[in-house]
C-alpha cells in the first residue's frame, strides 16, 4: 500500500484500530524515500553526483531506529495499551535538533562528528506520542540562509516541484521532504521565516508558533530571542495534530510559557464567519538595500502572489469573514535591517562555545598552542556564513557601538512589536483576529542565482521576519501555483498564543479553495515514484 | 559605497571571533559586512519615541506565564563515558588541549 499518499491523522487511525502495522507503514515510506531522494548529503560530495530529478532531503536517514520504535508502537498495540495520537507516523527532523544516538550536525563540519547524547524535548513528545523518526533532513548550515545552499553537506536539498530551484531555507530538507511525500510530518525551526518561507516554496504548510509555545530544549541555538520549532505539514489538520503533540512547558526551557495548550484538531473547522481579517499594504511590497548603490530600492511583489493572496481574502469574505483592508504595519520594512543586528549578536554569542576541545571538530594539524588550535579549527570547521554572522555580531555589539547599532535595533523592535499590538489590540481600531498576507515576495528561485549575495537572500525573508521580531505565530499555507508551476504561499500572522485561531483559518481556506485545478497537481519529482 | 569596516577593522574582528581566513574568504566577507551595514543604516531613519524600551524578545512574560521556579536538584546523567568520548582527544580521564599560552612566573 502507498502509505505515503496518506495524512499522518488517517496514518494514526490505521495504526491504532489494528488496520496497519507501524511497522508496514515504516517499510513502505522508507522505500519511498528510497526511490525519491538520492544521495544523502556529505562533506565529502563532488559536483556532478546531484542527481537530476532527485529531492536530497536527508542528510542522515535512521531505518533502524525507525524500525525500532515502530515495533514498539505495534507492541503496545498488542498488548492493548494506548501508543499514542501519532502512533506509526513516520516524520522527519531538521538537522539542526539534537537526537539521541544520532549525528546532530547543524548542517555544519564543525558538527559532522557529533552524536547527541540526548533527544530534543520536540522530537521526545512526537516519539512518546508514537510517531516514528524517520530520518534527520538538511538545511543551511546552523540554519543561516534562505535557500539550504549553504549546508556542509551537499548536495543541498532541491524543490521538489522544480529540482532545478531551491526548496528555499532554513528548513529546506523539511519542507522538500514533505512536498516529496517522504513523511507526512517534519520538525523545523523558524528564526525569521525557515518554516513559512521553505513551506511557501514548496506548497505545504508551515506553522512558526508564538515564541515560548514549543519548547528549544535540545535545539542547537542560532537567535535564542527568536528561534521556534514547529510543523511543516501537507494540510493544515496535520500540523494542528502534530502541535497537540509539541506545545506547551517544559521544564527545561524557562522560556516556554505556561499557557493552556488547546486541542488544536478541535473545532477545527469551526468556520471564519465573524473574524476579522486585515490586508496591509505593508506586505505587498519589498524595500531592500541595492548592493552595487547601497540606495534603498523599492518593489511590489510577484503579481501572481499578490492575486492569490486577494483571492484567498475574498474566499474567506464569502465564508464570512470581515475583511479590513489597510492595515497600516509602518515598520515591516525595517525587520530585516533590525534581524541584520539582533540575529548577529546572538548567532556570535551561541557560536562562541564551537572550540575543538569538548566536542565536535579540531583541525588536525599539530598546533602550538591553544589560541591557534581554536582558530585553525572554527576556520575549517565553519563555512562561510557562520563566519559573516558571527563578524557582524562582534561588530555591532563591540562597546563602542552597541548603542549606535544593537540598543537602537532592539528598539525597533519595540515599534515592530507595536505594529501587532496595534492591529490585534481588541480596543483599536482594526480589532484584527489575523492579518493575511503573502508569504514570499517570489516563488522559488534557481539554485544558484542568488547564494553569495547575502543581503539580497536575507530580503527574501522580509514579509515573514517581523513576527519573529514580535514573537506572535505565523501560518504559511499552498495557495496556488505560478506560470512556471510554481508554488505560492500566503501567510496568517496573529496575535500571541493565537496558533489555534490561524489554524481554523486555514482550514476553511483549505475548504474553500479545495476544487481548485492546482489542489490535484504534484511535484515533479514524484512523476517515477 | 562608504566602507564602514576597513581591513584594519576587520582583522580586529576576525580576531575577537577567534577565526583565521584565507585572502579571498576575507575579501568576500568585508565586502558582504559592509553590504549589510548599508541595510542596517536604514533604522537610522526611523524616529524613536521618547521612552520607547529596548525589546529583548517580543512575547511578553509576566508572571502568571513564567515557569514557576523549581527546586536546584541535582539530576545524575547517565552517559558521561559518550559524552567524553566525543571530545577530539582524551587521555586518564582528562580531555588534552595543546599548550595553553601563559608566561612563566
Amino acid at each position: 500500500m502507498d502509505y505515503q499518499e496518506l495524512s499522518a491523522r488517517e496514518i494514526a487511525r490505521r495504526v491504532r484500530g489494528g488496520e496497519s502495522s507501524a511497522v508496514e507503514v515504516t517499510e513502505a515510506l522508507l522505500e519511498h524515500v528510497e526511490r525519491v531522494d538520492g544521495a544523502p548529503g556529505s562533506l565529502d560530495f563532488e559536483s556532478g553526483q546531484v542527481e537530476s530529478g532527485r529531492v536530497h532531503a536527508f542528510i542522515t536517514r535512521t531505518p533502524e531506529r525507525a524500525l525500532d520504535q515502530a515495533r514498539r508502537v505495534d507492541e503496545k498495540i498488542a498488548a492493548g495499551e494506548d501508543p499514542g495520537a501519532l502512533a506509526g507516523v513516520p516524520f522527519t527532523v531538521k538537522d539542526i535538533f539534537c537526537v539521541e544516538g544520532t549525528p546532530s550536525t547543524a548542517a555544519s563540519r564543525i558538527l559532522a562528528n557529533f552524536i547527541a547524547p540526548y533527544t530534543a524535548t520536540p522530537v521526545a513528545r512526537m516519539e512518546s506520542a508514537g510517531g516514528v523518526m524517520i530520518g534527520k533532513v538538511n538545511l543551511d548550515e546552523f540554519t543561516y540562509g534562505s535557500s539550504s545552499e549553504s549546508s556542509a553537506f551537499q548536495p543541498s536539498p532541491r524543490n521538489p516541484w522544480d529540482t532545478d530551484r531551491v526548496p528555499g531555507g532554513s528548513s529546506g530538507g523539511s519542507a522538500a521532504a514533505v512536498a516529496a511525500y517522504e513523511g507526512p510530518l517534519s520538525l523545523g525551526t523558524d528564526t525569521a521565516g525557515s518554516i513559512r518561507q521553505p513551506a511557501a516554496f514548496c506548497g505545504v504548510v508551515g506553522l512558526k508558533p508564538t515564541y515560548g509555545r514549543v519548547s528549544r530544549y535540545g535545539l542547537i541555538a542560532f537567535g535564542s530571542s527568536l528561534d521556534c520549532p514547529g510543523p511543516l505539514s501537507r494540510d493544515v489538520a496535520d500540523a494542528a495534530l502534530m502541535m497537540n503533540a509539541i506545545a506547551g512547558p517544559d521544564s527545561r526551557d524557562a522560556t516556554t510559557a505556561v499557557v493552556d495548550v488547546p486541542d488544536y484538531l478541535q473545532d477545527l473547522e469551526a468556520g471564519v464567519r465573524g473574524l476579522r481579517i486585515g490586508l496591509s499594504p505593508e506586505y505587498f511590497r519589498v524595500t531592500y538595500i541595492d548592493g552595487q548603490t547601497g540606495e534603498p530600492v523599492e518593489n511590489p511583489i510577484e503579481k501572481e502572489i499578490s492575486r492569490a493572496t486577494l483571492e484567498a481574502a475574498e474566499l474567506l469574505a464569502g465564508m464570512g469573514a470581515e475583511i479590513v483592508e489597510n492595515v497600516p504595519m509602518p515598520h515591516t520594512r525595517f525587520g530585516i535591517p533590525t534581524y541584520f543586528v539582533i540575529s548577529r549578536v546572538e548567532a556570535a554569542s551561541n557560536l562562541h562555545r564551537y572550540d575543538g576541545v569538548k566536542y565536535g571538530f579540531r583541525a588536525p594539524e599539530l598546533h602550538e598552542d591553544l589560541d591557534s588550535m581554536y582558530r585553525r579549527s572554527r576556520a575549517a570547521g565553519f563555512g562561510t556564513q557562520p563566519k559573516l554572522r558571527m563578524l557582524m555580531g562582534m561588530y555591532v555589539s563591540a562597546a563602542q557601538y552597541s548603542e549606535q547599532y544593537y540598543l537602537r535595533a532592539l528598539k525597533v523592535r519595540s515599534l515592530i512589536r507595536q505594529d501587532f499590538d496595534s492591529a490585534f489590540d481588541t480596543d483599536g481600531p482594526h480589532r484584527l483576529d489575523a492579518l493575511l498576507t503573502p508569504s514570499t515576495p517570489s516563488t522559488a528561485f534557481p539554485v544558484g542565482d542568488v547564494y553569495g549575495n547575502s543581503v539580497l537572500m536575507q530580503y527574501s525573508d522580509q514579509l515573514n521576519v517581523p513576527a519573529n521580531h514580535a514573537g506572535t505565530p505565523g501560518l504559511s499555507l499552498p495557495a496556488g501555483l505560478d506560470q512556471d508551476g510554481l508554488p505560492i504561499g500566503i501567510q496568517l500572522l496573529g496575535p500571541d498564543f493565537s496558533e489555534h485561531r490561524l489554524l481554523q483559518i486555514g482550514k476553511a481556506y483549505e475548504m474553500a479553495s479545495a476544487d481548485h485545478d492546482w489542489r490535484s497537481r504534484r511535484p515533479a519529482a514524484l512523476a517515477g515514484s | 559605497m562608504k566602507e564602514e569596516i576597513n581591513a584594519e577593522l576587520f582583522d580586529h574582528l576576525v580576531g575577537l571571533a577567534a577565526l583565521a581566513l584565507s585572502q579571498e574568504e576575507a575579501e568576500y566577507l568585508r565586502r558582504e559586512l559592509n553590504n549589510q551595514l548599508a541595510a542596517i543604516h536604514t533604522l537610522e531613519s526611523i524616529p524613536l519615541p521618547e521612552g520607547i524600551e529596548p525589546a529583548a524578545r517580543g512575547v511578553p512574560y509576566p508572571p502568571e506565564r513564567s515557569q514557576p521556579l523549581r527546586e536546584d536538584v541535582v539530576e545524575g546523567c547517565e552517559q558521561v563515558a559518550e559524552i567524553l568520548a566525543q571530545a577530539p582527544e582524551f587521555e586518564d580521564g582528562y580531555i588534552v588541549v595543546p599548550e595553553i599560552p601563559h608566561e612563566d612566573l
